[in-house]
Order: C-alpha cells, then structure tokens, then sequence
C-alpha cells in the first residue's frame, strides 16, 4: 500500500470515530427522550431523525450543502461569527457522515433503553435518586451493550458513506477524500488494482465493527 | 395532626376499572394489611399513594402533610415523599452487588458512614457475607430481605409492601411469614402491605382494610375483621374461618397448648417457632363438628361447650355461628342440623380434631 492509500485509510477511520464521538452524546439523550419521555412534537422528530435512513444519501447531502453553504442559512452564521467554512472542508466530511450515522445510533440505543424495565427505574425514585441519577446509574448501565452496539453500528455506516460526503465534501485529494469517494474515482480512472486494496480494507473494516455489535446486541438480549 | 395516611382518591384506567379508595386512614405505628381480592386495586392503591401513579381526583394526606390535591394540583414527588417501597417482584438491581442495592438510597453521605449502615443493616436481616453477591445468585428470601433492607435504610416515615411473599415457593412462604412479621416489628414503621392471602394478612397485620374494586368495605384489627365480617362481602373476601388470637402455655410432644380466653385448645405444634408465644388459631368452619351436650367420649382433643347464637342456610349446608366464650363458626349439612335439632340458643358441644387447628405466630 502506498503513503496515499495509508492516509485515506487513516483519515476515514479518523472522520468515522470523530463523527461518532460528535453523535454519541445527543444521540443517547434524544434516544432516551424518545424511549422514556411524552413531549410535543415527538413523533415531528422520530421521523425527521429516521429520514437519512430512506432519503436516498445524494438528497440528503444536497440539503447540508445547501445548509451550510456559505449562502446557506447556517452556512452564512457560521461564517460571519466564527470564519468557519463547512462545505468542501474536513468538517464537511464529519458533518456528513454525523448526519447519515445518527439514525443507526438513536434507533438501536432507542430500544435498548426501552428494553430496561421501568420497575428498576421507579424503585430507584423511591429511593430519593432524581432522573438523572436514575438514568446514569440505572438505566444507562443496563442498556449499555445495546448503546455501544448502536454506537459501532453508527461507525460502520460512517465509514461507508458516499453520496452524502460527495455532495457536501466533495473528493478533493488530501483534502476530503474518503475510501468510498476513492474507490469510486480509481474506479473511473481505471485503476481496478488500487481501487480493490482500498474496498478490502473497508470490508475488513465494516465487517470488524458489524461483527461486534452483533454479538453485543445478542448478549444484551439475553 | 392525624398520624400516619389519610386518603380519598379515584384512579381511572384507559378502558378499564375506576379504583375508588375512599377514607383509608391508618393510623400510626404498625402494619396496615391491604386486603382484597386479585384485580380489587390494591397495588393500584398502593403505587398511588407512594407517588408512582398519580390519581385522577382525590386528595392524599401523610402526617398532616398533603401529597396529593388534586384541587390545587399538588403532587409530591416521589424522591419527596421519603418512602420505602418493596415491590412485588422485589425489582432489585441486577447489575449492582448486593451492598450496592441496599445502599442505593444513601447517596450523598460519607462512604464511611454508608458502608457502615449498609453493614448495620445486613446484619439486622441475616444478609452477612452476600455483600458481593449479585441478585440473580441469591435465593428467593434473600432476595425479599435484600428489598426490605434496601427500602429501610433510609429510615423511611413510611414502609409499603407489594405481595412481600407471593414471589416465592409456598413452603418457602410459609416459613418466611413468621421472619418478616418479626422483622417489620422489629423495624416498628408504619407499614402498608398489600396482600390477597388471608393467612399472610393474619400473621403480618395489626390493622386490616377489605377492598372490593378499589372501595374501602371495612377497616379493623385483623381478629376482628375476620371473625366478624361487617356484610356477606367481606366474609366472601375474607373466607369465614374463625381467627383467635391465644397464647401458647406449653408445648409437649409435637402438641402445643393455646389459650384462648380461658380455654385451652390443643394443637400442632408443627412449624410453630420455638419461643413462641402469641399466635393465631385457624379453624375451618367445615372441620368443626357438632354433638350433642356430654356426648360420648371422642378422639377429638378439643371439646368445647358453646351456645348457637345463629343459623344461615348456605346452600345445601347451614353455617352456624357459636359462642364458647369467644365466636366460632361451624358449616354443617341442614340434615345434620335438623337431626341435633339445632336453633339459636341451643346448648352444644363442638369438637375439632388437633391438626385441624393452624397455628400462626404472631
């Protein structure tokens, strides 16, 4: 493998886990918002939460680009009160691969922690332990395996994302390129040699992450 | 200020019962027995007042304190009412030790002070050595003592017990009674249990309250209320078995000698604690058979002289209240009652066998 090839591999990985640590957060609270909580506007949400799921992943790129253009609503903000530039950017890449993973995370994370049974919940109540010690020493400990499988399977996607990241992020070379948007431009310059190398490594990779949080999700089943 | 709860609510399930719970008051120290029927609301009524379920209308009062108005929207919190709660299934934490659990409610105090409570506290409830024990290796009693200690350690102003026994085997129920009743009056808190097993409410009570679908049917020392059921609902409840509170004067052979009221009834003395000294006689009103004064000599080891105060026809038997110094009731066929020529006022003399007579210690 060349120095090239090493620094996309590396870069990928870096983008998938930086996206990941950026999700996991929001995505276990909205998670527990939705598993535990009756509020407005709540299934407004679910489903805006679930789109990138369905939307085909050229669209949903489309939207960010728009969004955070530097004409786009945020894009513009952004610009104006930090200097900070979004499309065609690293930042582009994480924000691209955040949005497209963040589904997988608050769905899985989502059952987990309705799988925990309410009872251990409100004996903790009655115990004098507000909701949010209720939810970090009950709750979150007992749908752990379930968060980390969610949160393996959010990484798993990052790293496969294409339409997305082309549309936002572009494949500018040491830049924005990724495995995917790599693979595809080997592919057209028929480089089939180089281009296979890199689709074994995300095999490798995507086959790691997938394996894991399925028998994590298995063991937190039984 | 009126000691202990004072309650008045409704609670409407989507598509299902209304729970009525009209004037439940319980007084101050001691154990409240919920009584009733599966399906009567009585966990319903439970999870109400420790704040799990809000009511629909109604008001709850605990030592003057309001908990719930629903007139002026007040509801306490539960992490505010300062309550031990033991389920039903005991809900013990599953990923926490045995101490952990137990010390669950002591957040915020000194480590020191805390393991030192929880110690206290294992010791009191015969729980030593299982400190590092999770819940799933512990037997079903211990299980219900480490549900009791972790709900106690708080010292709570008020101790509620979902069916504290019904989770485990019926041997293992039995034997357990005895222990729990000495522990909650060793722990000497208000305590409201709920249960729908009359010999449970016998041994673990000092105050009964029937519920039929949610309502209030009647309120009194256990005794009492069994022995004395305010309408043919709560004897229905409550079973008719006759319910005597003696004391236990000797124990020889396998027999134990109970006193009741001046009479002597001997009994079996198996499972009787030793040391025991208050318990509760049980008879069946079909296990007590009926003669004629100064019959012939019987095998049955208590004869007691008594007067029939009453007679209802109960299908085709006649149940049959008497009075040898305190109330027992008898179920007979009507033939058998037409052949003894039985009616109020009639002298008789009543026999029940020894093993017919279940002691409960109290």
């Amino acid at each position: 493998m060349t120095t090239t090839e090493w620094q996309i591999v590396a870069f990928t990985a870096g983008m998938a886990v930086f996206s990941t640590v950026l999700i996991l957060v929001p995505g276990v609270a909205l998670a527990w918002g939705l598993a535990r909580f009756r509020w407005r506007g709540k299934a407004l949400v679910e489903t805006i939460v679930a789109l990138p799921l369905v939307l085909p992943p050229v669209v949903t790129g489309l939207v960010l680009l728009k969004l955070f253009g530097r004409r786009g609503p945020v894009g513009h903000w952004l610009y104006s009160a930090f200097h900070l530039d979004i499309v065609f950017t690293w930042r582009a890449v994480a924000l691209a691969l955040a949005v497209m993973s963040f589904p997988l995370l608050v769905r899985t994370a989502r059952s987990a922690i309705e799988e925990v049974n309410p009872a251990l919940e409100q004996i903790a109540r009655t115990l004098g332990a507000g909701e949010w010690r209720v939810f970090f020493t009950i709750t979150l400990p007992l749908a752990k395996r379930g968060v980390l499988a969610g949160t393996l399977l959010a990484f798993a996607r990052a790293l496969g994302e294409f339409g997305a990241t082309i549309m936002v992020a572009g494949n500018i070379p040491g830049v924005t390129t990724t495995l995917s948007t790599d693979i595809y431009q080997l592919v057209q310059l028929g480089e089939d040699n180089h281009a296979w190398t890199l689709a074994g490594i995300s095999l490798a990779l995507a086959f790691a992450a997938l394996w894991i949080s399925e028998r994590l999700q298995r063991r937190s089943k039984t | 200020m009126t000691p202990g709860i004072q309650a008045s609510f409704t609670k409407r399930f989507a598509g299902g019962p209304v729970i009525r719970m009209e004037n439940l008051c319980t007084g101050g120290n001691g154990v409240t027995v919920l009584f009733g029927p599966s399906g009567s609301g009585k966990t319903t009524v439970l999870r109400c007042l420790a704040g799990l379920e809000p009511p629909g209308a109604g008001t709850i009062q605990f030592d003057g304190e309001v908990w719930f108005d629903a007139g002026t929207k007040i509801c306490v919190p539960v992490q505010k009412r300062n309550l031990g709660f033991v389920p039903q299934d005991y809900a013990l934490f599953p990923h926490l030790t045995v101490a952990a659990n137990i010390g669950y409610g002591l957040h915020g105090q000194s480590a020191v002070e805390n393991t030192s409570r929880v110690g206290e506290i294992m010791r009191r409830l015969s729980l030593d050595g299982l400190e590092t024990r999770r819940p799933c290796e512990l037997s079903g009693g211990q299980q219900q003592r480490v549900a009791l200690a972790r709900a106690v350690i708080r010292r709570p102003r008020l101790l509620l017990l979902d069916e504290p026994l019904s989770a485990l085997d019926s041997p293992t129920r039995q034997r357990l009674r005895g222990e729990l009743h000495a522990q909650l009056a060793q722990l000497d808190l208000p305590t409201i249990l709920v249960t729908h097993d009359r010999w449970e409410a016998a041994a673990l009570g000092d105050q009964l309250v029937v519920l039929d679908q949610g309502n209030v049917i009647q309120t009194g020392p256990v005794a009492d209320v069994f022995n004395h059921p305010a309408n043919l609902a709560v004897a229905a409840i409550v079973g008719t078995e006759t319910i005597l509170l003696g004391h236990v004067s000797r124990v020889t052979d396998g027999l134990a000698t109970v006193n009741v009221n001046g009479f002597e009834f001997i009994a079996l003395a198996a499972g009787l604690p030793p040391g025991a000294n208050e318990v509760h006689l049980c008879i069946r009103a079909e296990d007590v058979i009926l003669v004629q004064p100064g019959g012939a000599p019987a095998s049955a080891r208590n004869r007691l002289s008594a007067m029939v105060r009453s007679l209802a026809p109960e299908g085709p038997m006649m149940r049959i209240e008497l009075d040898g110094g305190f109330p027992l009731k008898a179920l007979l066929t009507r033939q058998a009652c037409d052949e003894l020529a039985l009616r109020a006022g009639a002298s008789v003399m009543a026999l029940i066998k020894a093993p017919h007579i279940h002691l409960i210690p109290r």
